[in-house]
């Protein structure tokens, strides 16, 4: 089996707090993974380390079997930060072209991809109007079409539908799923939001910088005995807090 | 390739921002332009009062737009001066041109002088046309009650004025631009690009550069044909030294803004970065300060700029005289660059 990614037993910490203890994890090429987890469990420093923005103090990461930190890694990586980072004096499609040619890439091509990219999030007709003009859930979109600009095999997204509606939320997901089933990606998502999370093939829960469990979302239900992804989140919180209560 | 599309983007959120390009390019004007007035501030007519001259004389600088006082004797000079708030005394003693200026202003004060010795040049010279005895007016004994004759605050001052005005907007805006990156977090989100380190720094350079570029031109043809400075050197050398200047300005900005995590701290970081550069740059004189003062004066790109402009526009010396200079500009500059790709890592280990 290919694995995408592979982390093996990873600290981080910033400063006296360790946020990241001792993580192993193998991310399958081809699927889409999912990490769940409350705000500040360290969801996001574990995906920084993938891209290599950041170094771990211990441990290992590798992507396509190089190691990171790698500059030429990340012309097949997608990124896409928890918050929007956009030029916002600049138009949507000006951002658009801008982070595309940072990666190498022909002009026709670029033309094509962020043709794709913008009608992908439902940007085309907003794609001359200035980035701070967009509502929040616009910036969200302009930044997942950057995010695949480069049509790269491995896609990292930081809480990816935050402030999407229900309605774009499936439109995108429905392409997450097209781009793994038919241009086998790999693609890893952290969210908040349960009924993603059961979209995932794979997922693991991270809390307090642990992985408390991964698996498929029924093996997980079958192991908080929990018939949605509501109860395995609070129950798997409620079993990591006796945990350390107990210890 | 990627630092092209760096340059491009800078210019485009430049042009964008229309207020900082007015600040960038018309508020060195607008300062420099008050200064200039406040120290050129003679447009009064100054009052001069005259013993033993001739009435022609008299005449020909009533002409010249001095307010004569006539006395026929004065005893105390400087006591008359100071009663009669009179700007300068001449007087005609024992074939003795003697001038006493109060010179409290020295701008005024020398532009009266200049006045006087052209009036009386010309006066003399139209007395040798009619064929009668010169007398000697060619050397008019000056004397001051304040100061003396070496005072001319904004001819001195001037080239450093342009430097530091140059320095001043060059730092404040690249460091907030790059600052900018920061805070909105593109500069993470550059980072999980192919882009190096050094592209980006080399991108903000070039980008930011260009607009300092074309400000220092401004500043400078503005000062030199429009402020009417003094200018003895070649106007070539002046925007030499300033470009040096603005890169040495654009690196530092974009390094402290490292150091800031708002607009507000890159503002603060005036009063530590750049205030002190004004006091070192020569404005008041260094020599008699202690030596680790001095010492500190040698640290600042200010001090040899300033040295460097002052060299050139007042002295009159070649590039060749102050080669010392830009090369400590330079060595400031790429120092300045280098810490800057260093500092980057903050956001990418590689």
């Amino acid at each position: 089996m290919d694995y995408s990614v592979e982390i093996e037993s990873v600290s981080k910490s910033f400063g006296k707090k360790a946020v990241l203890k001792e993580i192993s994890l193998n991310i399958e090429e081809g699927k889409i993974y999912g990490f769940i987890g409350p705000s500040g469990s360290g969801k996001t420093t574990l995906v920084k380390l993938m891209v290599g923005m950041d170094d771990p103090d211990n441990g290992t990461v590798h992507v396509f079997k190089e190691k990171v930190p790698n500059l030429g890694l990340l012309q097949h990586i997608g990124y896409m930060a928890q918050s929007d980072a956009l030029y916002l004096s600049l138009t949507g499609k000006e951002n658009l072209k801008f982070f595309a040619s940072l990666y190498k890439m022909p002009k026709s091509e670029a033309a094509e991809r962020i043709a794709y990219a913008a009608d992908l999030v439902q940007l085309t007709a907003d794609l001359n109007k200035r980035v701070s003009a967009y509502s929040g859930g616009m910036k969200r979109r302009l930044s997942l079409a950057i995010a695949l600009i480069q049509n790269p095999r491995l896609l990292i997204l930081d809480e990816p539908t935050v402030g999407i509606d229900p309605e774009l939320r499936l439109n995108i997901w429905n392409e997450l799923l097209r781009l793994k089933n038919e241009e086998g990606k790999t693609i890893i998502v952290t969210t908040h939001v349960m009924d993603e999370a059961e979209r995932c093939d794979l997922i693991a829960m991270i809390r307090d910088g642990r992985i408390l469990a991964n698996g498929t979302p029924d093996e997980l239900k079958e192991l908080y005995q929990a018939d949605n992804f509501d109860e395995v989140f609070l129950n798997a919180g409620r079993k990591s807090h006796e945990n350390s209560r107990s210890n | 390739m990627r630092t092209a599309a760096l340059i491009k983007r800078i210019f485009q959120e430049m042009f964008r921002d229309k207020r900082t390009l007015a600040l960038l390019f018309i508020a060195p004007l607008l300062i420099l332009s008050l200064m200039y007035l406040l120290f050129n501030s003679d447009k009064v007519q100054p009052n001069l009062g005259v013993t033993g001259a001739d009435h022609q004389l008299v005449k020909a600088l009533e002409k010249a737009d001095i307010h004569t006082v006539h006395y026929k004797r004065i005893t105390n000079t400087e006591k008359t001066i100071k009663d009669d708030d009179l700007d300068a005394v001449l007087q005609y003693k024992d074939s003795q041109w003697k001038l006493t200026l109060q010179n409290d202003d020295p701008t005024a004060a020398k532009a009266l002088q200049m006045k006087l010795h052209q009036t009386v040049s010309q006066f003399q010279s139209a007395l040798m046309n009619n064929d009668k005895a010169a007398r000697p007016m060619e050397d008019i004994k000056t004397g001051y009650i304040y100061g003396n004759r070496n005072t001319d605050f904004f001819d001195v001052l001037s080239p450093t004025l342009v430097g530091f005005f140059v320095f001043f907007f060059v730092f404040l805006i690249s460091g907030i631009g790059l600052l900018k990156e920061r805070t909105s977090g593109t500069l993470e989100r550059l980072m999980s690009t192919p882009i190096r380190r050094w592209e980006i720094v080399t991108a903000y350079l070039v980008g930011f550069g260009t607009f300092a570029v074309i400000q220092t031109i401004i500043v400078v043809l503005y000062a030199i044909n429009i402020l009417d400075m003094v200018l003895a050197g070649s106007i070539w050398n002046v925007i030499i030294i300033n470009l040096l200047l603005a890169l040495v300005a654009l690196s530092l900005g974009i390094l402290l803004s490292s150091f800031a995590a708002s607009e507000f701290q890159m503002v603060q970081f005036i009063p530590i970065a750049v205030v002190p550069q004004i006091f070192f740059s020569g404005i008041i004189p260094l020599d008699g300060l202690a030596d680790w003062l001095q010492a500190v004066a040698k640290v600042m790109p200010l001090y040899y700029a300033a040295d460097a402009l002052k060299g050139i526009m007042y002295k009159g010396m070649e590039l060749s005289d102050i080669s010392c200079d830009l090369i400590a500009l330079l060595i400031f500059a790429s120092f300045f660059t280098i810490l800057n790709v260093f500092a980057l890592k903050k956001y990418r280990k590689l």
